[in-house]
């Protein structure tokens, strides 16, 4: 219930941002969407903690600052060897086990180290991932397990217990 | 002031568009399609990052701002996922990824990982 309230929450807060318009009309039809949509995302039981994840939302906010950072070094680092005259790649497939518990902690950090250029997550099966790397400074940062670490926090369930999935 | 936002904006949109460039020229000079992902991959953060933050000033604080950075915030969102989706094809479709290590190295890398977390763990305690 609370997942299906917040969703409802973040799609009219979502609308007003994209249309601007205060008429009763409009904001009915709003209202009508909403209430739409979350009843079909509720049949395709799409509305759980998978796929409106309200329990990690403000450790994430604080977490995309720090990956936008490495995004922005890992950029340059990556321009630099495409711009460099002998093109000093070293490509490497690395197998590295992921740390977080669930699922969504594991396609979290999966999705934040493809973000990052010079690394991209080629196969993820429950937690082992195979992930293609570019440049050394690129493979360095990975096995420092700095990412995984950080996003294990994100998840938030440091003792190691699974969260129990709930459907309220 | 409202000529330092512009300045700032025009550094926002050009730099962003020299990383589409470089990007580009990464998708034309990487040796294989698993490389060319990286080289993609610098477009579509850093380039997509600059322009849409020079735009965003140029707004000003308006609602097509919010727009923009809705955008930006999708952008973040699916473009890991097509990138897995198209490594993902690459690999069934028999691609193999070049590569300059051989499995020995891969085993003495995933020892020191281990190393490393042994090492963590008997911090801790």
């Amino acid at each position: 219930m609370i997942h299906a309230l917040s969703l409802g929450g973040a799609l009219g807060i979502l609308w007003l941002l994209l249309s601007g318009i205060f008429e009763a009309w409009l904001l009915a039809l709003g209202f009508g969407s909403i209430i739409v949509i979350v009843i079909i995302a509720n049949r395709m039981d799409v509305i759980d903690h998978e796929g409106h994840p309200i329990h990690i939302s403000w450790r994430a906010l604080l977490f995309w600052p720090w990956l936008a950072w490495e995004i922005v070094k890992a950029n340059i680092d990556v321009a630099k060897v495409i711009l460099h005259p002998k093109l000093p790649i070293t490509p490497k497939v690395l197998h590295i086990k992921a740390s977080q518990v669930t699922e969504l902690g594991h396609v979290f950090y999966a999705n934040s180290i493809t973000l990052t250029p010079g690394t991209v997550t080629l196969k993820l099966i429950n937690g082992a991932m195979d992930i293609h790397a570019l440049t050394p400074s690129s493979i360095e940062g990975l096995l420092t397990g700095e990412m995984d670490r950080r996003v294990h926090d994100v998840e938030g369930m440091a003792d190691g217990t699974v969260e129990v999935k709930k459907n309220v | 002031m409202e000529m330092l936002i512009d300045i700032a904006s025009w550094v926002l949109l050009l730099g962003g568009s020299v990383f589409i460039l470089i990007g580009a020229i990464g998708l034309i000079r990487l040796p294989d399609m698993f490389s060319r992902m990286h080289g993609a991959g610098i477009i579509d953060t850093m380039g997509a990052l600059m322009l849409f933050a020079g735009m965003m000033l140029q707004a000003g604080l308006t609602m097509v701002s919010v727009k923009i950075f809705l955008i930006i915030l999708f952008l973040m969102f699916t473009s890991p996922t097509t990138t897995h989706a198209l490594a993902r094809a690459a690999l069934d479709a028999g691609q193999e990824p070049i590569r300059d290590d051989d499995p020995t190295d891969e085993i003495e890398l995933a020892l020191m990982r281990e190393l490393e977390e042994e090492r963590k763990r008997l911090s801790k305690t």
